[in-house]
């Protein structure tokens, strides 16, 4: 369901920006997706198959860039890839991180195709 | 082929209807406490438990988002506070345009605190701004030490942890301080309170902390 619901919103925002030209098709959504943002791609792209039928978005492919967690501690300045969900920096211990990457939820680009024009 | 490039958040519609939701709130200097959990933890009893307590104290109204039923709101509407049912019909979480319609239901003037009963669900809510001030995660000893590890989103995201049951840890193979240690390991700036809504215990502090928090909003916005 909850995927389905991330699918929907996808969709939304690809007929906002796709051509609304009738003859144009989506070929391929390219994705930025954060590791904390807790989408199981599979599950989002069978949702965006069911979902996407009918419109200008069906059969298109999912390309899925999964972005690392980081943090970086305030208190000593180094980044580092969060294992665990441990936010505690590894150099110095201090609790105090901040998040740099790792919970995206975004539409990065359109590959679009104008039928007759390959 | 031609590429468009869009660079979105894929909820960025839910996020602009949370921004004026919160605008909303804001404006009319009400606390939104977005509550979240998974099902059984015991949030509408620490919601009744708190109206009970700040019964006269503060106005608050609730929003009580259930998947099916109205059972919950139910048992709100006993308090004698407004009390506004969203039925998700399978949805596993709200979103902001649920409780963008709900609050037009409410007589925000008349309003210090609207608790939002999230769905229970610890994974799906997190993604959902619904325009609260802060989220309010409350999990059950019995639900076991390590759940802030297999939900870190929720618990990364959350102002205030509430630890329930309390009052069942001498019965369990949990231990209270390693559930805490894995919690804060995730987020050190959580507020954690330790309750059990069956024996009252830790209630008084967790709503003297609801009313400090809301004096401090009064007082903040009279700056």
């Amino acid at each position: 369901m909850h995927e389905m619901s991330i699918a929907r919103n996808l969709l939304e925002v690809i007929e906002r920006y796709a051509p609304a030209n009738g003859s144009a098709r989506v070929k391929v959504v390219r994705l930025r997706i954060g590791e904390l943002a807790g989408v199981v791609p599979e599950s989002l792209r069978f949702c965006f198959e069911v979902a996407s039928e009918g419109t200008v978005a069906h059969g298109a492919e999912l390309v899925i860039e999964t972005v690392p967690l980081i943090g970086r501690c305030r208190t000593c300045g180094v980044a580092f890839h969060v294992e665990g969900y441990v936010f505690i920096c590894p150099h110095c211990g201090s609790p105090r991180v901040e998040l740099i990457s790792g919970d995206e939820l975004d539409v990065v680009e359109l590959e679009v195709e104008e039928e007759g024009c390959p | 082929m031609s590429v468009i490039t869009i660079e979105r958040k894929i909820l960025e519609k839910n996020d602009e209807i949370a921004r004026q939701n919160r605008a909303r709130l804001t404006e009319h200097g009400v606390l939104a406490l977005n509550m979240v959990s998974s099902p059984g933890s015991g949030k509408t009893s620490l919601i009744e438990r708190t109206l009970e307590h700040l019964n006269g104290k503060l106005r608050v109204a609730v929003i009580e988002g259930d998947v099916h039923t109205s059972l919950d709101a139910e048992r709100i509407a006993r308090y004698r506070v407004p009390v506004v049912q969203i039925v998700t019909h399978g949805g596993c979480h709200l979103d902001a345009h649920l409780v963008a319609e709900a609050m037009t239901k409410l007589d925000l003037t008349r309003l210090d605190v609207l608790i939002i009963e999230n769905v229970g669900n610890l994974v799906c809510p997190a993604n959902y701004d619904l325009g609260e001030a802060m989220k309010v995660v409350i999990i059950s000893t019995t639900e076991g030490e390590d759940k802030p590890l297999k939900y870190p989103a929720m618990f990364r995201q959350a102002a205030v942890l509430v630890i329930n049951k309390v009052d069942l840890l001498p019965y369990l193979d949990v231990r209270l301080r390693v559930l805490k240690q894995n919690a804060l390991c995730i987020n050190p700036s959580l507020t954690v309170f330790e309750t059990s809504c069956t024996t009252g215990m830790g209630i008084t502090r967790w709503c003297d902390w609801l009313l400090m928090t809301v004096a401090r909003g009064v007082k903040t916005r009279g700056e």
